[in-house]
């Protein structure tokens, strides 16, 4: 009972424009409040722009800035995603965090870091001397200084969680329209009717939420743009599974004005992941490695954790965050029948659900909710909560390093939301993420998966 | 099929060394194969071309046929060979926990052998940069795909490396009608040896030496990599990229086990008698180091099957082992990493790689005596051997470079 079709015919009270985790999450609020909702991106699955490389923290919000709509919607979408992950079978790695400071300078501002914390509501950090701190993580390097610690970061599954979020708004009448790019659209009177590479959409509300391209579709649809994309790529070295024992909290640097820092922690999959870098480019498209730099992220992976020098690094990405001139979030309605969500630079995945009731609410529609809305539950791929292998049935190991069974695989070519290119898969299922990236199960793979991707894996010799 | 609770020796992967060593031991005791592909054999299975078989069956055969074969001469010799079977875990006892459809469980055995083989390296553990588009391939992909699957994933790629699996890969391309467009080594020669220089010429590959790949490129498919070379940096068309070689054990097992793991070699530790740090696992093929061919996997799988029959006989010698040492950065890795006090020796020889092209003499000394000298040339992955001591000593193995 795929939901994919190939146009979409009908009234929508809301198109959302970017099936990314902003997008997913919106579908999802707007799905349940009982709107008729249809989601519509270029590419041919999910997640395939900004949401497919990001650190995959659920952030508290802790350093984001006093009083700005991001920290506000981190907030909410932090508290959100506790109460829900459960009822959609969404993991939640309680690992907590440390802010280290590598330097006197840093060590100095760790004190004005907790009272920000303090004042964005999160007032369990604690500080803790140099001696608290190795005793709260014994493999950290010579180079620590002190820390504080932020209990209340976790770790998530970063593409299951917006795929649980997109699933629902379906099971509750959200249509999806993938390989669609939105090529212009006017509004007469009430409605829009967006013109797609696949027909045309009609819709009260148009939501863009197109992060890289948001204000490229701002100016293509309402003439103007409020903000400009400078996006900045964030590059990563993941470690195989063994170096996920070196460290079970998320290990921060101090932020600076610009980024985060890299960070060092383990994954939802069991890995211990270095990065992100933090790059400005104006290419929205091309996220490109750069081996030196890659090199360089493991090379401060082991001034953090020692250790890692004896590890294997097993995959290797970049993602780009779709910041702007703007420190903030850009979320503005521009008037009741189109909302921009621009901006949303790398706390997306902790913000979705807090930004969707903040969109929620700006759009002021009229919506009665449904009295027993869907919960679909997601299958697990976390390493740290029961697999599928470990039951009954599975058919088969397929990715023999991620331990991705032959019912999983099938599973994500069909239902609803059926995978359809191989980064889909990889991002549902696991399969070729692990050490050996597909050296034992791509041949088994191009089998499975003959007629269900828009580019096939292989074609027939 | 039901797995059995209990069995004398658990075999871990099917491949040349395992299905050898199985065969030895169904003679006198009840054999369990656990293989987690659908189909036992190992590698061999989707190597489509000569040459295997010579030492196993004195006739020249391609690989499926000899995989084939290996596993008919295991089953008539009365070993039970569970496919689709995978280990999660391995415990003292030995107690090894499988999954397979029918649910996780544990089988226990008198002994286990591991031998699970290698893998290459893949794109990410070399850090090459550039983007993540559809058709980069370790030579074991494009292999499965090509001989088990019937399918060709490009056109016209690029093979990174000049190992034997790289020609091995040139093969495949041809079986498939696939055309690759240049051989790309980062090193100042071929790996594998002469003629395989001329090889890629001779099939109208362009071979670049002393070359890089700097990035791939495209969203979707490659479409073209660039590479850094002695006429600096230029971009070549192409729609794929092979990956070949570097392999490492794959011993992922190992890790979370009891068992000791070699950083050098990436397999288990083990002695000349094969075993592992626990003297109820014995390990071998090439999950004890990258990389050798199937026959020699065979013949080690052969060998530490009569330790192993030795060991279910009580008759195996004492656990007393001596550790085996390298002196010169060149030199990258030995095994046997402890030799045993026991006259029964499974390893014939200790075998060494260079991580470096290297010339000089090879010196090994036991308990302070030089009992053992060579000189070498060699390259990456070129197979070196010296012998065992004479006696059960600390054996320290010295490169003098010239």
């Amino acid at each position: 009972m795929s939901n994919d079709v190939f146009a979409l015919s009908g009234r929508f009270d809301v198109a959302i424009i970017g099936a990314g985790i902003v997008g997913c999450a919106l579908a999802r609020r707007f799905a349940l409040e009982g709107a008729s909702v249809a989601i519509i991106d270029k590419a041919s699955d999910i997640l395939d722009g900004a949401s497919k490389g990001n650190s995959a923290i659920l952030h508290t919000g802790f350093d984001a800035p006093v009083g700005s709509l991001e920290q506000a919607c981190i907030a909410a979408g932090y508290a959100e995603y506790l109460e829900i992950h459960g009822r959609l079978g969404l993991p939640l790695i309680k690992s907590g965090a440390l802010v280290i400071a590598w330097s006197e300078e840093e060590k100095a501002l760790l004190p004005s870091l907790m009272e920000q914390a303090r004042q964005n509501g999160v007032a369990d950090v604690e500080p803790l001397g140099e001696a608290a701190m190795r005793r709260a993580e014994p493999g950290l390097g010579a180079g620590a200084r002190a820390a504080f610690r932020v209990p209340r970061e976790y770790l998530i599954d970063p593409w299951s969680a917006p795929f649980a979020y997109l699933l629902q708004a379906i099971e509750n009448g959200a249509q999806v329209l993938r390989g669609a790019e939105v090529t212009g659209g006017r509004r007469d009177g009430i409605d829009w009717s967006l013109e797609t590479s696949r027909g045309t959409v009609q819709a009260g509300l148009v939501i863009n939420a197109a992060g890289l391209w948001g204000d490229l579709l701002d100016e293509k649809l309402i003439g103007r743009r409020d903000f400009h994309m400078k996006p900045r790529k964030g590059q990563f070295v993941v470690y195989d599974k063994p170096a996920a024992q070196l460290a079970s909290h998320i290990l921060l640097p101090v932020p600076n004005k610009i980024t985060k820092g890299v960070v060092v922690c383990r994954t939802a999959f069991g890995n211990l992941l270095v990065g992100p870098t933090a790059e400005d480019q104006d290419d929205r498209e091309h996220a490109t490695l750069v081996p030196e730099t890659l090199e360089a992220l493991k090379k401060r992976g082991e001034e953090i954790l020692p250790a890692l020098r004896d590890h294997q690094v097993s995959a290797i990405y970049a993602g780009l965050r779709p910041a702007t001139e703007f420190k903030d979030y850009c979320i503005k309605a521009h008037d009741k029948s189109y909302i921009t969500v621009g901006g949303i630079r790398s706390t997306g995945l902790s913000a979705a659900l807090g930004i969707a009731q903040h969109v929620l609410k700006l759009a002021a529609l009229d919506l009665t909710k449904p009295a027993d809305p869907a919960w679909p539950v997601v299958s697990n791929i976390s390493e740290y909560f029961p697999r599928d292998w470990q039951s009954e049935g599975h058919g088969g190991i397929v990715c023999h390093c991620e331990m991705t069974t032959r019912r999983e695989v099938l599973a994500a070519l069909d239902g609803p939301l059926p995978a359809r290119s191989l980064a889909g898969l990889k991002r549902r299922t696991r399969v070729t993420m692990g050490r050996c990236q597909g050296f034992f199960c791509s041949a088994e793979l191009a089998r499975l998966t003959e007629g269900h991707f828009d580019r096939p894996m292989a074609e027939k010799a | 099929m039901n797995l059995p609770l209990e069995t004398d020796v658990l075999v871990i992967g099917a491949g040349p060394a395992g299905l050898a060593a199985a065969t030895i031991l169904a003679r006198t005791a009840r054999v369990l194969v656990v293989e987690r592909e659908a189909v036992a054999g190992g590698i061999p299975r989707h190597c489509g071309h000569y040459p295997f078989g010579i030492r196993e069956f004195h006739r020249l055969m391609k690989g499926p046929d000899y995989a084939r074969a290996l596993v008919k001469r295991a089953q008539e010799a009365g070993v039970q060979i569970a496919n689709g079977v995978n280990v999660v875990r391995l415990e003292p006892g030995p107690r090894v926990t499988v999954t397979c459809d029918a649910g996780v469980s544990e089988i226990r055995a008198r002994f286990v052998l591991l031998s699970t083989g290698v893998r290459e390296s893949s794109r990410a553990q070399r850090l090459i940069g550039g983007e993540k588009p559809g058709g980069i391939l370790p030579t074991g992909a494009l292999q499965g795909l090509v001989y088990l699957e019937g399918k060709r994933p490009f056109r016209r790629p690029v093979i990174l490396g000049t190992e034997l699996v790289s020609f091995s890969a040139i093969m495949t391309c041809r079986h498939a009608g696939i055309e690759p467009v240049a051989m790309i080594e980062p090193n100042p020669q071929t790996t594998a040896r002469w003629p395989a220089a001329l090889f890629p010429r001779l099939n109208g590959i362009a071979l670049h030496l002393s070359t890089s790949i700097r990035s791939i490129e495209g969203r979707e498919r490659v479409e073209r990599i660039v590479i850094d070379g002695p006429s600096g940096t230029r971009s070549i068309e192409t729609d794929g990229v092979i990956i070949s070689g570097k392999f490492r054990p794959e011993a992922a097992l190992l890790d979370g086990s009891h068992l000791a793991k070699d950083a050098a070699t990436g397999g288990p530790v083990i002695d000349s008698v094969g075993r592992c740090s626990d003297p109820a696992y014995f390990a071998a093929g090439n999950l004890l180091r990258p990389v050798e061919t199937a026959g020699w996997s065979w013949a080690e799988g052969i060998a530490v099957a009569k330790s192993i029959r030795a060991a279910l006989a009580g008759s195996l010698g004492q656990d007393t082992t001596h550790p085996v040492t390298l002196t010169g950065d060149a030199l990258a890795w030995v095994m046997p990493q402890r030799v045993a006090e026991a006259d029964e020796r499974a390893h014939t020889c200790l075998q060494l790689r260079v991580n470096r092209p290297a010339k000089g003499r090879i010196v090994a000394r036991a308990g302070g005596a030089e009992y053992a000298s060579q000189k070498i040339d060699s390259r990456p992955e070129r197979r070196i051997t010296l012998p065992l001591p004479p006696r059960g000593a600390p054996v320290e193995i010295m490169l003098e470079e010239q």
